[in-house]
């Protein structure tokens, strides 16, 4: 695979409210005095009347932007994911869920591959917290075709949408002349028979890197990209589950109510429940490091993603 | 304000506190205590000073309120059936199942401009509806109603500095200064005063008034709209429970329901109000 370009998708997140402020006259952003890292700043220098920094208080901002949204402006309240999601979940779920107020959530520096801040700043919970508020969207774009893609679909969508955006470059290996988002459906990357990585942003990479190493000894993986945890695409994943007999689910965050806990709640629910391996943060904080070493030394990379199929379809196999 | 129209709002908050019991009784729980303490400045407010329309209730250019002490739903359901929002008879289901008025205030019940409940959270959303109208160079006005335990949440100071912050003169908050909450005085569970010197300290224009006497709400009202660039708190000084003679200065009443003999009881007490201001 040659080399691709790659481009962190908080700086897609910056870039994408820029260019799209124009076509909709309601956006607006707001931000927790971290403009410069989610890359809102982008937005602030272009239209600095329509972005507002609420300082470091996450939890008002949250409350502003429904607000906000109670008067028809479409707000962006942007943080890091460990305050968007973490500090302010109990804002989000009653001032912006329970009355299902139309705020965009724009999570930035999700997962491990913060790096060297360290646990703190490490959100490997942000999934799993959104995902038990009725009615809200999280989607969980890969690369900077996507995340753009998943911000102009969030703005055309009327409800709550969380989205989730990363620190570390990644590659872009989306074509930004024939993507398309839809909100709730999952892309099949790669078919495949023997087996399924059902992969979501950084990790969507990973796996079709991951892909070919298994075709390498013979497994035919399929890959799905689900960039929307929720409303999860049941339909492909059944899918996959039926044809392939076996799914190994591969997210940058913990295995504990995420991708993996989605999949696995969705397939043993099913008529064809098959084994779901699960690969994520597994229920430990991270700690500090470059982001790739961290990602290695957690097992977020192709090398382990194929290690753990490869032997989860032998065992299969062997049963 | 001229005694005609004092008399009229007088009585109009009569029948809000009665809705108060009404509700409250019915069902079985819920929060009299300070629901009583705000229905003077809610009846002056959706009477003499909002412009609200009960047939358009989310029309554009309406003036908002959030009830940032949303426990007492009570109080704002009560005044919002007598403006019409919605059928008196709907305060009778208040709480139960399948009834349109839940226990906290819910944006989809007709007139509610906000869900409220959860402490601390009203006025941030106050703060965007404000921003939203300097955003939009909007006339409408934005009212908050806080408890005085409330502001013990740190979230009611962010909204502060935000307010403050971002000159939003279009918002008028109203701390319900009654003096107790549920573990009891607010002064001895975790003291949030002095409270006027605060919200001055935070960059607002602090008004106090008395919550119980209607030239002084709206002298209160008049005065909030002549502040430019900042926003302003009206400290009213309340009584809990106020208008129903067993449950005034009562910590006991913040989230109790009367019972039969005291429903009675209570609403006894605001029919003769009611009769005298009538008389």
């Amino acid at each position: 695979m040659a080399e691709m370009q790659k481009k962190a998708t908080r700086e897609s997140y910056g870039e994408v409210l820029r260019d799209l402020a124009e076509k909709y006259p309601n956006l607006v952003v707001l931000d927790a005095d971290l403009a410069a890292a989610t890359k809102t700043g982008i937005m602030k220098k272009a239209y600095p009347e329509r972005f507002f920094d609420c300082g470091i208080a996450e939890a008002n901002m949250m409350g502003v932007a429904a607000g906000l949204a109670t008067a028809g402006k479409i707000p962006f309240a942007s943080t890091f994911a460990m305050f968007a999601a973490g500090r302010a979940y109990e804002i989000v779920r009653n001032s912006i869920g329970y009355p299902h107020l139309n705020v965009k959530i724009g999570a930035t520096h999700a997962g491990i591959s913060v790096g060297e801040d360290g646990a703190t700043h490490q959100c490997n919970e942000d999934i799993t917290l959104m995902r038990t508020i009725p009615g809200m969207t999280i989607l969980n774009p890969a690369d900077d075709v996507e995340a753009k893609a998943a911000v102009e679909a969030a703005i055309q969508y009327n409800g709550p949408v969380y989205l989730r955006f990363g620190r570390l470059a990644a590659p872009i290996f989306n074509d930004p002349e024939t993507y398309q988002f839809t909100i709730g459906k999952g892309l099949t990357l790669r078919d495949g028979s023997d087996l399924t990585l059902v992969a979501t942003g950084l990790m969507v990479s990973e796996a079709l890197k991951a892909a070919d190493l298994l075709e390498a000894e013979g497994i035919h993986a399929r890959v799905l990209n689900i960039h929307t945890i929720k409303p999860l695409d049941t339909a492909l994943i059944c899918q996959a589950a039926q044809e392939t007999g076996l799914l190994v689910t591969v997210e940058e965050h913990s295995i504990i109510g995420g991708l993996g806990g989605a999949v696995a709640e969705t397939v043993t629910a099913s008529s064809t429940p098959v084994p779901v391996v699960r690969i994520g943060v597994n229920d430990t904080f991270g700690h500090s490091g470059p982001a790739v070493d961290l990602l290695k030394e957690f097992g977020l990379c192709s090398d382990h993603i194929a290690d753990v199929a490869m032997k989860a379809y032998d065992g299969i196999r062997e049963r | 304000m001229d005694e005609m129209t004092k008399k009229k709002l007088q009585a109009i908050a009569c029948h809000v506190r009665m809705g108060v019991i009404e509700g409250t009784y019915h069902a079985k729980s819920g929060h009299p205590g300070g629901s009583l303490s705000i229905c003077d400045t809610l009846t002056y407010l959706y009477f003499a000073k909002m412009h609200v329309d009960p047939k358009n209730p989310k029309i554009q250019d309406r003036d908002r309120l959030v009830l940032s002490k949303g426990h007492c739903a009570p109080a704002l359901y009560s005044v919002l059936a007598q403006r019409g929002f919605f059928p008196k008879e709907e305060l009778q289901s208040l709480r139960h199942i399948g009834a349109m008025l839940q226990g906290h205030p819910c944006i989809h019940i007709p007139g509610v401009d906000m869900s409220s409940g959860s402490l601390g959270q009203g006025i941030s959303a106050a703060c965007g509806m404000a921003l939203a109208a300097k955003i939009d160079h909007a006339a409408y006005k934005v009212y908050a109603i806080l408890g005085d335990g409330e502001i013990e949440e740190g979230q009611v100071w962010e909204g502060a500095m935000f307010a403050a912050h971002y000159q939003l003169d279009s918002l008028v908050a109203i701390v319900d200064h009654n003096g107790l909450q549920i573990d009891g005085k607010i002064t001895e569970v975790c003291s949030p005063e002095p409270i006027p010197e605060k919200f001055e300290a935070f960059g607002w224009h602090v008004i106090r008034m008395d919550a119980h006497d209607f030239d002084s709400i709206d002298a209160a009202f008049r005065e909030a709209e002549t502040i430019v660039g900042k926003p302003v708190v009206l400290v009213q000084e309340s009584t809990k429970g106020k208008g129903v003679s067993f449950m005034e200065n009562q910590v006991g009443w913040h989230g109790k329901a009367p019972n039969q003999a005291e429903y009675e009881q209570a609403m006894a007490q605001l029919q003769a109000q009611l009769k005298e201001l009538e008389g």
